[in-house]
C-alpha cells in the first residue's frame, strides 16, 4: 500500500495542472446553473478543446486519442478537474460507458468510425437499454431486429433514454433471436438518430425538465455492420457497459460532492438557527461532519477498487457497492442541505429568493433517481448477494 | 498510489489470520471469556514468538519495526478471532503511548519488556465523567504521588505496569506498588476486562509531563477501529454462512431478499470501513495532515457500522442469534464496548467538524 503518487503520476499530474491553468474557461459561472439545453454547446465546446489536449478519455488506449491512462491516473483525472472547478464534459455516456465497449466489442472499422466522434463531441451518445417492460429485468427486453438482407429492421420503444433528445447515436439493445432463452438472444446495434423511423419524444421528469426520452423505432433500416460485438452475444456487450456505469461514477462523483459540502458548509455560516450560525449548532454539525466523512470514505473505496481492478483486470460485481454508497449518499446529503435551508429549501430556478439559483430544491428531487438509474438499489444489493455473497439466487 | 495490500501486507495478514485460527480458535476463545482475566500466558508467549507484541515499535527495543498499516492488518485479524486477552491493552495502547512520549532510558526499561513478551501493561485514562477530552481529565500527580480514581482501566489485573494519564503528565505505576486498588467491573466484553483502579499516594514516575498524547491515541483509536473491522468480517461470514444453510419454506433463508439485502449491507459497512480504516493506517505513517481526520472519519464509520453489522447478525439468525452459544453476540458485546472506547461516533463527528467545518476555505465559487 502506498498512497504517494509515483513519478509517472506525478508527471502526469503536473502535465494535467499546466494545461488547465491555461486552458480552463473563464465564464463557467455564468453557464453553471442554466438548464442542460442551454449550456450544452458550451459543454460540447469545452470537452472539444479538452481533447484537443487529449484529456478528454485518458484512460482509452493512447492509439484511439486516451492516454492509455491507468486507473490511479485516472482518479487524479477526477480530483484535478473538481480542484479547478471545471465544466464537465459533454458526451458523458460516450465517454464513460459507450466509447469504452466500443474499444472492447468493436471492429478495427467501428472504433475508427465511431471513437474519434465521440472524443471531439461531435458525435453524442445515448444508451437504448432501458424498456417499458424491460427494467430491472433488462434481459426480458422486447425490442426486435430482424435482419433483411444486409440492414436489420428494427421495431420497439425505449424509455429513459438520458440525452436522447441530443443524441446523434444510441448504443440500442435489441433481441435477434425470439427463440433463444432471453439473455441468448439479444444484440447491440450502433444505430443513427438520425435514421428514419426513430422518434424522440420528451418525457418530463420529477424535477421538471426533460434530460431523458422515449425512443420510438418502426421499421428502422439499421446496417448489420453496425452490430456491435457477436450477433445474439449482446448480453454480454450491454453487461460491460453497466459495469463501467457503475464502476467508474464514484471518481467522477467526488468532485461534485466535495463542491457541495463545501458550499453547504459556507451556507451554514451564513445560516441563522437558534440565535447563532447553523455551522454552529451540535446537530448541523453531526450532520455535516457524517456527510464529509462519507464522501471520503466513497473515495477510499474507489482507490481500493482502482488498485483491484489494476491487479486483476476487470471490473466485477464489487462495483455494486459504488453505485449503492454514491447514491444513497447523495440523497442524505442533498437531505441535509434542505434541514441548513430550511424554508428556503424548497424554492426553485427563478424565485428572488432561491439560494444558489435553486440549485439545491433541484438537487434534493434529482438524488431520488439516483437510486433509480443505473441498477436499482435492490438490484445492486440483489448482485451483491449472489455474486459476491455466494447467496442462492432469488430469481 | 497503489492502495492495495503490497505482498509482505498480505503475508503478514495472511499468516496472523492462521495464528489466531490456530492457536486461538472458538472454542479456546470462549475458554478464556469464563476465566477471570482472559489472559493465557501460553498464548502470551506464542503472540510474542510472532513478533507481535513489538509489531510497530523500533528494532532497539526489540521490536520488529513494522509500519502503522501493518498494525491495522494485526489488529484486523485479531479482531476476526476475538482474541482474548491483554494484546490490545498491552501492545496498541500501552505501547504506542511509550513509544510517543517516553524518554529512551524509560522505553528501555517499559517498552523493551512488552516487546519481549515479558510484560503486560495497559493505560489508565477515563475517569468518572466518562470524557475523552484531554482537558476533562482530573486526577494529578503530587510530589511523586497519585490520588484518585480510573474507571473502565482494560486488562489492569493482568498488568504489570500501569500508565496513567493525569493533568499534569503521564505516570507509570508498577502493579505491585502501595496504595494502588484495582477493582473488576462488569463490563458487557467478556473478551476485554475492565477495572476500577485507586489510587491513594501511589508512587508513580513521570514518563511524560504536558506532552501531547494525541498522535498516540490516534494510532489507538485507529488500531481499535481495525479489530471492529475484522470482528465485521468474521460477523458477515457466518452470518452468510447461516443463511446459505439454514432452511425455511424449503428454502434457504439466504434466497429471500430481505434477508440477501441485510448481508449486502453488512458487506458495504464492513468493506466501507475497512477502507477508512487502511486509510488512517497509511494517514498516520506517512504523518499525512488529514491524518487526525482520517482516524475520526475510520473509528465513527467503524462505531456505528460494527453495531448496525451485529444487529443484522443476530437478526438473520433468528433465535439462534439470541443464544449465547452462538457466537455472534460475543462479538456484538465487544462492539457495544469499542464503540464508545476513545470516543464514540458522535465524539468523532464533532472531531470531524472542528478540523473540517471550521477550518474549511471559503469556497471562490458557489456550488
Ligand atoms: C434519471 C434516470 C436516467 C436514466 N437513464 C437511462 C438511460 O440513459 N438509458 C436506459 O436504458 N435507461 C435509463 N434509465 C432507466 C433505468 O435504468 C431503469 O429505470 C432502472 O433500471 C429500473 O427499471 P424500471 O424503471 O423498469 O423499474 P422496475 O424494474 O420496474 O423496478 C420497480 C421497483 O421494483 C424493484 N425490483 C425490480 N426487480 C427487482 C428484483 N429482482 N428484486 C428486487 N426488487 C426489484 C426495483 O428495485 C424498483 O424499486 C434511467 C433512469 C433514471 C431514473
Amino acid at each position: 500500500m502506498d498512497l504517494n503518487l509515483t513519478a509517472d503520476e506525478l508527471a502526469f499530474r503536473d502535465e494535467l495542472r499546466a494545461w488547465l491553468a491555461s486552458h480552463l474557461p473563464r465564464d463557467w459561472d455564468q453557464w453553471r446553473e442554466k438548464p442542460m439545453d442551454e449550456s450544452f454547446p458550451y459543454l460540447r465546446d469545452w470537452q472539444r478543446k479538452l481533447q484537443e489536449g487529449r484529456w478528454a478519455a485518458v484512460s482509452w488506449p493512447k492509439e484511439y486519442g486516451g492516454r492509455s491512462a491507468t486507473l490511479m491516473q485516472q482518479a487524479i483525472f477526477w480530483e484535478e478537474m473538481a480542484r479547478f472547478e471545471a465544466p464537465p464534459m459533454a458526451n458523458s455516456l460516450g465517454l464513460g460507458l459507450i466509447g469504452p465497449t466500443i474499444i472492447a466489442y468493436g471492429t478495427e472499422a467501428q472504433k475508427k468510425r465511431y471513437i474519434p466522434k465521440i472524443l471531439s463531441a461531435e458525435e453524442i451518445w445515448c444508451q437504448g437499454f432501458s424498456e417499458p417492460n424491460a427494467g430491472s429485468d433488462l434481459a426480458g427486453l422486447q425490442t426486435e431486429a430482424r435482419l433483411d438482407g444486409d440492414h436489420y429492421i428494427v421495431n420497439g420503444q425505449k424509455v429513459w433514454t438520458s440525452y436522447g433528445w441530443v443524441g446523434n447515436w444510441c448504443e440500442l439493445v435489441v433481441r435477434t433471436d425470439t427463440s433463444a432463452p432471453k439473455h441468448k438472444g439479444l444484440t447491440v446495434l450502433l444505430v443513427d438518430m438520425k435514421s428514419p423511423g426513430v422518434e424522440v419524444r420528451p418525457l418530463r421528469q420529477m424535477t421538471g425538465e426533460s434530460e431523458f426520452n422515449e425512443l420510438f423505432f418502426r421499421d428502422v433500416r439499421v446496417p448489420a455492420e453496425n452490430t456491435l460485438g457477436a450477433v445474439n452475444d449482446g448480453w454480454n456487450v450491454a453487461v460491460s457497459t453497466l459495469m463501467y456505469e457503475r464502476g467508474s461514477y464514484g471518481a467522477r462523483l467526488h468532485l461534485v460532492f466535495k463542491r457541495y459540502i463545501t458550499r453547504l458548509i459556507e451556507l451554514a455560516r451564513t445560516i441563522q438557527r437558534n440565535g447563532r450560525p447553523a455551522s454552529e449548532d451540535p446537530i448541523i454539525r453531526q450532520k455535516l461532519a457524517q456527510c464529509s466523512a462519507e464522501i471520503e470514505i466513497m473515495r477510499f473505496n474507489q482507490m481500493r477498487a482502482f488498485s483491484r481492478i489494476t491487479a486483476t483486470g476487470v471490473p466485477g460485481p464489487e462495483g455494486s457497492i459504488q453505485k449503492i454508497f454514491w447514491s444513497e449518499l447523495n440523497q442524505r446529503l442533498q437531505q441535509i442541505a434542505q434541514e441548513i435551508l430550511g424554508s428556503f429549501g424548497q424554492l426553485m430556478a427563478g424565485d428572488a429568493h432561491a439560494v444558489d439559483k435553486g440549485l439545491w430544491s433541484y438537487a434534493y428531487l434529482r438524488t431520488r433517481g439516483n437510486t433509480i438509474e443505473a441498477g436499482t438499489s435492490e438490484v445492486q444489493r440483489n448482485i451483491i448477494g449472489h455474486f459476491v455473497l455466494g447467496l442462492p439466487r432469488s430469481y | 498510489m497503489q492502495f492495495g495490500l503490497s505482498e509482505s501486507q498480505e503475508f503478514l495478514k495472511d499468516s496472523a489470520r492462521k495464528f489466531f485460527a490456530g492457536e486461538c480458535p472458538s472454542s479456546e476463545m470462549r475458554r478464556l471469556i469464563e476465566t477471570d482475566t482472559a489472559y493465557d500466558a501460553v498464548l502470551w508467549s506464542k503472540l510474542t514468538e510472532q513478533g507481535y507484541t513489538g509489531i510497530i515499535f523500533p528494532e532497539e527495543y526489540g521490536g520488529v519495526g513494522l509500519g502503522k498499516v501493518e498494525l491495522m492488518l494485526l489488529m484486523e485479524e485479531a479482531g476476526r478471532a476475538l482474541l482474548p486477552g491483554p494484546f490490545f491493552s498491552t501492545v496498541a495502547l500501552a505501547g504506542s503511548v511509550l513509544d510517543a512520549v517516553a524518554s529512551p532510558v524509560q522505553k528501555m526499561q517499559y517498552l523493551a519488556p512488552i516487546c519481549r513478551g515479558s510484560a503486560r501493561a495497559t493505560v489508565a485514562i477515563l475517569e468518572a465523567n466518562v470524557s475523552w477530552n484531554p482537558g476533562d481529565i482530573q486526577l494529578s500527580a503530587t510530589g511523586g504521588k497519585l490520588r484518585g480514581e480510573k474507571l473502565f482501566v482494560s486488562d489492569a489485573a493482568v498488568a504489570d505496569f500501569l500508565l496513567v494519564v493525569a493533568r499534569n503528565g503521564v505516570f507509570a505505576v508498577h502493579a505491585k506498588a502501595e496504595g494502588l486498588k484495582i477493582s473488576p467491573m462488569q463490563g458487557m466484553d467478556l473478551t476485554r476486562k475492565l477495572y476500577s483502579v485507586e489510587f491513594r499516594d501511589t508512587p508513580a514516575e513521570t514518563i511524560a509531563s504536558g506532552k501531547d498524547l494525541a498522535r498516540a491515541f490516534d494510532v489507538v483509536t485507529a488500531a481499535l477501529a481495525a479489530e471492529l473491522v475484522g470482528g465485521m468480517q468474521r460477523t458477515l461470514d457466518i452470518t452468510v454462512e447461516y443463511a446459505k444453510t439454514r432452511k425455511q419454506f424449503g428454502k434457504p433463508i439466504g434466497m429471500f431478499q430481505a434477508v440477501q439485502h441485510q448481508c449486502a449491507d453488512m458487506y458495504l459497512e464492513t468493506e466501507s470501513s475497512r477502507s477508512a480504516v487502511y486509510y488512517a493506517g497509511w494517514a498516520l505513517e506517512e504523518n499525512s495532515p488529514d491524518a487526525a481526520t482520517a482516524v475520526s472519519i475510520a473509528k465513527m464509520y467503524a462505531s456505528d457500522a460494527a453495531r448496525t453489522v451485529g444487529n443484522r447478525g443476530i437478526q438473520i439468525h433468528g433465535g439462534m442469534g439470541f443464544t449465547w452459544e452462538n457466537d455472534v453476540h460475543l462479538y456484538y458485546r465487544r462492539a457495544k464496548a469499542s464503540e464508545t472506547a476513545f470516543g464514540d461516533a458522535t465524539f468523532h463527528r464533532e472531531r470531524i467538524a472542528s478540523l473540517v467545518i471550521d477550518s474549511a476555505g471559503v469556497s471562490r465559487k458557489s456550488a
